[in-house]
Parts: structure tokens; sequence; C-alpha cells
């Protein structure tokens, strides 16, 4: 980092002398430390999408703040980072799908919100007087061409993924999803998997209590984007706290 | 000449040297006096069906300038994508300029989703075109086509913007002879043999009835294994 302090990590609009843009890589940075990690997973039927959150405070009340946004009735979006650039991105996002519909007359299919996603994100990484956004998102998505899994980052990149991990301690949840059998796995199936994930990534020595937050886009679900079965997600639960006592 | 109504083929006005002799006796104005200053528009029979698996598209050829026909062998069927089509009637121009639009967003659209085109798509990009310039435009578009999530669909875009899809539509002048005949004889659930046919019959019909429809029938079948188009030449 030897070009930090020669005023080249100041704007988006100018590249330091070796070719980067110091604050695209700030942001990515913001989003690693503001404490949250997203993970996803593309079934053969469908998306599963899981964000962990800690909590703010004793006496908020439970499940009130969300990370996990419909888009339209067949996309959802997880998010780590930033909340409040998140929900900027979840209006582009939501404003995005509407207008496809009003345009099109039919569901807008999940690469193309993303890479409309993406391209606002990018957007953010090249005027002077805009900051990069502070977020990344998973969105996953259930079309006519079945289920997908999508990421899109501050530096306005985006991918195609089998599963995905983005926030905090998205290294150790990548080579956790690595070994789930994803060719094979059913969105039911996938649940406590990406539970146990979450409970093993946490350290709960270093931070602070935190809880689950569960949706999957499937055929299970009508192929419409929900927050799982209450009863699933407590099960899922119990089994990741079992996993991770196991693991002890 | 009402005792014979049923017989087109003897009617006066199939036989143009009777209608020159009949405009000379009667000492009227020349039948050739005719004011070119009018809008070209396609006084038109158009028609699209859907059937199992497929729709088949139909117009007849007639373009007018008043009494003038300006065009007798037209193109009313116009390609929007590869396997969606649109049937135009009303003003020539605006239904050209509305297609040519719808044209440019589906390539547009195709080339964003890299995947084949929804004929609601095109569709709703017809009825958006015609709502937003309600009233500049005059015309009625009929889009049918096939694709692989719906099938074949047929979409009447009418004047002022609205869409609805239906099993068949009819438009242009020559549609309104024969809304019976078409209730009457429509079966869902057609061959694509027998909607060929339905449409040929209907659209003969119109031509005969309506003195702004005529000229050829020309028809697209579209399905899954692509597009055929025919032509058949001097029918009325």
């Amino acid at each position: 980092m030897a070009s930090i302090g020669t005023g080249y990590d100041q704007s988006t609009s100018t590249f330091s002398p070796d070719g980067r843009i110091f604050q695209v890589e700030y942001a990515v940075k913001a989003v690693d430390t503001s404490g949250s990690t997203a993970i996803g997973v593309k079934c053969v039927d469908g998306v599963v999408l899981a964000v962990e959150k800690s909590l703010v405070s004793k006496m908020m009340v439970h499940n009130t703040h969300k990370r996990i946004f419909h888009l339209d009735e067949h996309i959802g979006m997880a998010v780590s980072g930033v909340q409040a650039d998140a929900r900027n991105v979840m209006n582009r996002g939501r404003g995005e799908a509407t207008q496809y519909r009003s345009t099109y007359g039919d569901a807008i299919p999940g690469d193309v919100i993303a890479t409309r996603l993406a391209g606002y994100m990018h957007l953010h990484t090249m005027y002077w007087w805009l900051r990069p956004f502070g977020t990344s998102v998973l969105i996953g998505s259930y079309d006519q061409d079945g289920p997908q899994l999508h990421d899109v980052d501050p530096s306005g990149l985006s991918y195609r993924h089998f599963a995905a991990a983005v926030g905090k301690a998205k290294t150790a949840a990548k080579s956790q999803l690595e070994k789930l059998p994803l060719s094979t796995l059913t969105c039911r199936q996938a649940v406590p998997e990406l539970a146990k994930i979450m409970y093993s990534i946490h350290d709960d020595l270093k931070e602070k209590t935190f809880e689950i937050e569960i949706s999957w886009v499937c055929e299970e679900s009508g192929k419409k984007h929900t927050h799982i079965p209450a009863d699933l997600l407590t099960s899922a639960v119990a089994a990741g706290k079992a996993a991770k006592e196991a693991e002890e | 000449m009402f005792g014979m109504a049923n017989d087109f083929t003897h009617r006066e006005i199939m036989d143009p040297m009777s209608v020159m002799h009949t405009a000379r006796q009667l000492g009227s104005a020349s039948i050739c006096d005719v004011d070119l200053s009018q809008p070209v528009s396609l006084g038109t029979s158009i028609m699209a069906v859907e059937f199992d698996g497929g729709v088949v598209c139909g117009a007849d050829s007639r373009t007018s300038t008043g009494s003038y026909i300006a065009n007798r062998v037209s193109d009313k069927i116009t390609a929007l994508d590869e396997q969606i089509y649109t049937m135009r009637s009303g003003s020539a121009a605006d239904t050209q300029a509305v297609s040519d639009y719808v044209r440019y967003y589906l390539d547009m659209h195709r080339n964003q989703t890299q995947k084949p085109t929804a004929v609601k798509t095109a569709a709703k990009l017809v009825s958006m075109l015609l709502y937003e310039n309600k009233s500049m435009l005059m015309g009625e578009m009929i889009v049918a086509g096939w694709d692989a999530h719906n099938g074949g669909q047929v979409y009447k875009c009418a004047m002022g913007g609205s869409l609805i899809r239906r099993p068949y539509s009819t438009g242009g002048s020559g549609s309104i002879f024969i809304a019976a005949h078409c209730e009457h004889t429509f079966r869902p659930g057609m061959t694509r043999q027998q909607a060929i046919d339905f449409v040929d019959n209907a659209l003969r019909l119109a031509m005969a009835s309506d003195g702004s429809s005529g000229g050829s029938v020309r028809k697209v079948v579209i399905d899954a294994s692509g597009v055929e188009r025919t032509y058949t030449g001097g029918v009325f």
C-alpha cells in the first residue's frame, strides 16, 4: 500500500500510478468490516439465501432488522455490508424489476437484474461526486429458465455461482460451501447445511450473539421468494448449534 | 342483383369492364379521376389464429389511397422477430413506423437477455407505443408468434393501446363482415391444417364482401419448427 497517503486514494475518478482505484478497494473492505456474512446456494430445485446478523441490542425487537429482501416475487436479495447502502441497491433492484415488467410484460430474468444492479453499482465508482456502495449482495432468482444465483460487489463485478459467500467470513464460508454436493442438493437439504456453516464461521469469543435469516425461491415455495417456514428455521438453527457443539 | 347476393362472382362490381361501362353511361367523372392526396391506408382484412403448437397469420394484400389501389400485392404481415410477426391495419405509415420501432427494441432486448424473445413482450411493446402516441396514430395491429414457454399466441393491439390475448383475432375493415362466420366456425385446439383452412376461408369471405380488401391472400404459419410463408395470388 505504498500509494496510500499520496492522494490517489481520495477519489474513484483517478487511477493510482500502479493502476488501482483505492476507494473501490476500501468499499470492499467496508463490506467485510461491517460484520455480517451472506451465503447462497443454487440447488437442483431452487436457491437458498442465508444471512448472519449480529444482534445490535438486547432491547431490539426480534426479527426487525432484515437483511434479505424481495426484489420481485421471483427474486430475493441477501445483503452484507453497510445496510443503508444495501437498501439503496434494493430500491434500485425493485425499480428495475417493476420497470422491466411494465415494459416487456414479463418477469425480469435473474441474469438481467444482476447485470442491471452491477451496472448501477459500477456507476458509483466512476464519478468524483459519488462514493462506491459499501455493500455486496447475493441475488437468488427463479425464472422461466430455472434457478440462478448471482453476486454483485462494490466494484460492479457480478458473477453467476453454484454457491457464493459475501461479507466478513466469506473465505471460511466458501471453503465449507465447496464441500456440499452442489449438483444433487435440494433446497430442503441445503437449509440446515447453511445454518451449520453460519454457526461454524461465527467466532463466539470475539463476536456478539447473532441470529440467522434464511429465505428461498424454489419449487416448494411455488417459484416465489419467501422466508423459509418457521419450523424449518428452528430445526436448522438447532442443527447448526448441535454441529457447533459437536465440533468443540 | 339482390337475388344473387350469395354468389360473389355474379356481382357487377367484380367485373371491372362493366363498372367502367356503368360509370360512362351515368355520365359521372372518370373512374380514374382519383384523389391521391388521401392517406395511404390498409383497408384491410387481417387475422391470426392459434392452433395446437403454433399460429397461422393471414392478410389480404390491398393498399389504398382513397379509392385508388396503391399496391395490390402489399405485405401486411411483418416480421418483428424470428418467430414473431405482426399484421398491420390502418395507416400504412403509422403501423410501419411502429413495427420498425418494435423490431429495433426487440433486437436490443434479445442482445441484452441472450435468449429468444417472448411473444407477449413484442405485443406489450406494440401496445405501449400505440398507447403513448394514441393522439397521433391510426392503426390496429395483431401480434402473433411462437415461443418455447407459451407456444403459439395471438395478441390484439387495438387502437388506443389496449392489449388482449385471444385464441383468434381479426382486424381491419374486412373483419366486420366475417365476425359471425369466424365465431361460428372457430374450434379450440385445431390442427395446423384446420387453422390454415379457417384463415383461408375467412379471408376470402372478407375480401369478397369488403371493397377495401382484396388482391391476394398471404399467410405465415409459425410453430416450433420455424416459419412458412405462402402466397395465393389473384383471389379477388
